[in-house]
């Protein structure tokens, strides 16, 4: 197992070597280039030719290459246009809220897209079937922001269940050990904290969950029914074995695996969803600092949300191969 | 699970058998995670019948479409909307971008018009008919979408399919520039396409022209990938073979024997790209990234722009969502339906 984690990480070196290249390729070789973004739109050629020089575009492009790997590695993603602080600080300090919005995102999209998936595919073209394939056909075309707004509009102005933006009511007062309210709350016992970020999270969530929840799903129908028709389900139904541990051992283990490639691929793609939901309620984290940085072009802020991204895939990769090899000792031997 | 034929093996060695377990960890831990969905559908397209006799993977996938409920809701949600979106001009009975009733909307004032005998839809915030706007719309979403897929397709397949031919035909430097291409494209495929597009069109400065550009261009890894998958399983053909023993030039195979054969899985995927297209492009003029210029209505900008009237006049944003949602559900359900019916696993 200790060789296989060493192995898999070493082989982390030539893809973050590539990614970095195609990253640095991205980034500087946009039309326009960094000179536009950074200057206002009436600047003189002179002052672009100024620019240009002092941001190092006119050095060879190995130089060029070299200066941007050493400024990633040491942490430096640039300066933020909007708030003048160091662009990783400002993902540091907004960090947890995302975290903990992803978080509860995923597990909505797990707890529920598992066992409805199963069911499913237990139960081909029955009711719950169809509406669980329509349902999530339904889930992916709709625009996230959308759902969004009615969710808020709805549950939130509507009904008034939940409220509306914000991480936390305001003028509830809290222990602040660190960024994250949930684990905080529990840590000090604060338990009317906890209770009140919950309920902040839970439109955000259910909206940022509703495409990997429609994506696991039909993942999960599709892989069971594959492993449905295999022989040793057969025989262990056949030996008279209980139809649950037919369930977890036989059929959601073997099925597992795809599932969890999938679910990895879709934790990274919850920090873009992000950047569409915490907009529509105005939660606090990396997603809607990185909205009002599309909004006013903040190019250092862009280009280092696509770093902190394609490090964060680099990453939960990792994470999932791992996870295979729990699932699947067949991985591990080859 | 059965052992896949050449297309689920590594990008860097073409021709060693990998097992179907071991396909989707064999690689690179970042690569090609998302990539098996990809190759599974190139895949597939080599599975022809090869007894000599009876229908091609064609027709008989088009009877199964013919028999399933879902491509044919698909198929007719779809031709509603070219319909529409083709004689736009006609059927629309006022002019989309003219304000003409703006004197009986004031959005500041919460006063909107809602459905009425000569505005089917009502008014949009602006005082224009939204009935009009909506089918006008169609065009410019049509327009967006076809347009991001064409550009997708179109360098994905320019990617893919030299990396496909040089990985068949070109010999150990077919091989080598193989593996560069689709090393650098499973990187891609890596970052998600919202994100990709948002990137480009961010950087690039907001227009009709960027939102098509950002969404076709994320969508190249998938179509580079795919089109190479289907080439390489094609490259073992025995056509391929013959063709080449009798001496017919490199260029010659590649663009008229294994192209052909190959475009299968692409076209289905572009069937998918065109609902992802639209989506993802009102999801960039949400983000302040489309087309600056409102007076011409597209779904996406359209939707985008009413959430600001959301609580007083929600019915501005749910007829362009509920058009887009209807739309993409339309694209879907044929390309799936179409995935499937090319899928002997998925026939029953």
């Amino acid at each position: 197992m200790l060789r296989f984690l060493v192995r898999r990480t070493l082989q982390l070196i030539p893809t973050l070597g590539g990614l970095s290249i195609l990253l640095f390729v991205w980034l500087q070789r946009l039309p326009g280039g960094p000179e536009y973004a950074l200057l206002p739109d009436d600047a003189t050629p002179e002052q672009r030719e100024q620019m240009r020089r002092s941001l190092g575009l006119e050095e060879p492009i190995a130089v060029q290459y070299l200066t941007f790997l050493r400024r990633i590695l040491q942490g430096d993603l640039g300066t933020s246009l909007q708030t003048g602080r160091p662009v990783l600080e400002e993902f540091l300090t907004r960090f947890p809220a995302t975290f903990e919005l992803s978080v509860t995102a995923m597990a909505i999209a797990v707890s529920v897209g598992l066992p409805l998936g199963y069911l499913a595919a237990r139960r081909r073209g029955g009711v719950l079937d169809f509406a669980a394939v329509g349902g999530s056909l339904l889930g992916i075309c709709t625009p996230v922001f959308f759902l969004a707004f009615v969710l808020k509009v709805v549950f939130s102005e509507g009904l008034g269940l939940f409220p509306s933006a914000f991480r936390l009511s305001p003028g509830l007062s809290r222990t602040e050990l660190s960024g994250f309210v949930v684990l905080d709350g529990l840590r000090t016992g604060e338990l009317d904290v906890v209770w009140d970020a919950l309920l902040h999270l839970a439109l955000p969530g259910v909206a940022l969950a509703s495409i990997p929840l429609a994506v696991i799903v039909r993942m999960t129908r599709a892989s069971v029914l594959e492993v449905l028709d295999e022989d040793y389900v057969r025989t262990a139904d056949a030996k008279g074995l209980h139809r649950s541990t037919v369930r977890t051992r036989h059929v959601m283990r073997n099925a597992m695996l795809p599932v969890v490639t999938s679910i990895g691929l879709l934790t990274g793609s919850l920090f873009a969803g992000a950047v569409l939901t915490e907009s529509v309620f105005a939660f606090p984290g990396i997603g809607s600092f990185v909205y009002v940085a599309t909004q006013t072009r903040d190019y250092p802020v862009l280009t280092g949300f696509i770093l902190v991204i394609a490090a964060m895939y680099v990453l939960i990769n990792l994470l999932v191969d791992i996870s295979y090899s729990l699932l699947d000792p067949r991985v591990r031997a080859q | 699970m059965t052992t896949t034929p050449s297309s689920q093996n590594l990008p860097g060695d073409p021709g060693t058998a990998v097992p179907a377990e071991a396909g989707g960890d064999g690689r690179t831990p970042l690569l090609g995670r998302r990539a098996a969905k990809v190759d599974r559908l190139a895949e597939l397209m080599g599975e022809r019948a090869d007894d000599g006799h009876g229908a091609g993977v064609w027709r008989t996938a088009f009877r199964r479409l013919r028999r399933s409920p879902m491509a044919i809701s698909g198929a007719v949600i779809v031709a509603l909307f070219l319909l529409v979106a083709l004689f736009a001009p006609l059927i629309a009975p006022y002019s989309a971008t003219s304000q003409a009733w703006g004197n009986e909307v004031f959005p500041n004032q919460n006063v909107f018009v809602g459905p009425r005998a000569e505005n089917w839809l009502g008014l949009d915030n602006l005082g224009r008919d939204q009935f009009s706007r909506m089918v006008v719309g169609a065009r410019q979403t049509l327009l967006v979408g076809v347009v991001a897929t064409l550009v997708g397709f179109c360098a994905g397949a320019l990617l893919g399919g030299s990396a496909g031919a040089a990985a068949v035909l070109g010999g150990r430097r077919g091989a080598w520039y193989d593996n560069a291409v689709m090393r650098v494209i499973d990187m891609m495929l890596a970052l998600p396409t919202l994100l990709l597009a948002v990137t480009v069109a961010a950087l690039v400065g907001p227009s009709l022209t960027t939102v098509m550009l950002a969404v076709g261009i994320a969508q190249v890894p998938i179509f580079a990938r795919l089109l190479r998958g289907a080439m390489i399983s094609q490259g073992s053909r025995d056509y391929v073979l013959a063709a080449r023993a009798l001496g017919v030039r490199k260029r010659r195979i590649a663009l008229a024997h294994i192209l052909p054969n190959s475009l299968g899985p692409v076209i289905v995927q572009s069937t998918l790209t065109l609902a992802t297209a639209i989506i993802d492009a009102a999801a960039l003029s949400y983000l302040g990234l489309g087309n600056p210029d409102p007076s011409f209505p597209e779904w996406g900008t359209m939707l985008a722009d009413a959430q600001r009237f959301l609580s007083s006049a929600p019915q501005l944003a749910v007829y362009p969502a509920l058009a887009i949602i209807v739309t993409a559900l339309g694209f879907t359900l044929l390309g799936e339906a179409m995935r499937e019916a090319l899928d002997p696993k998925l026939r029953k």
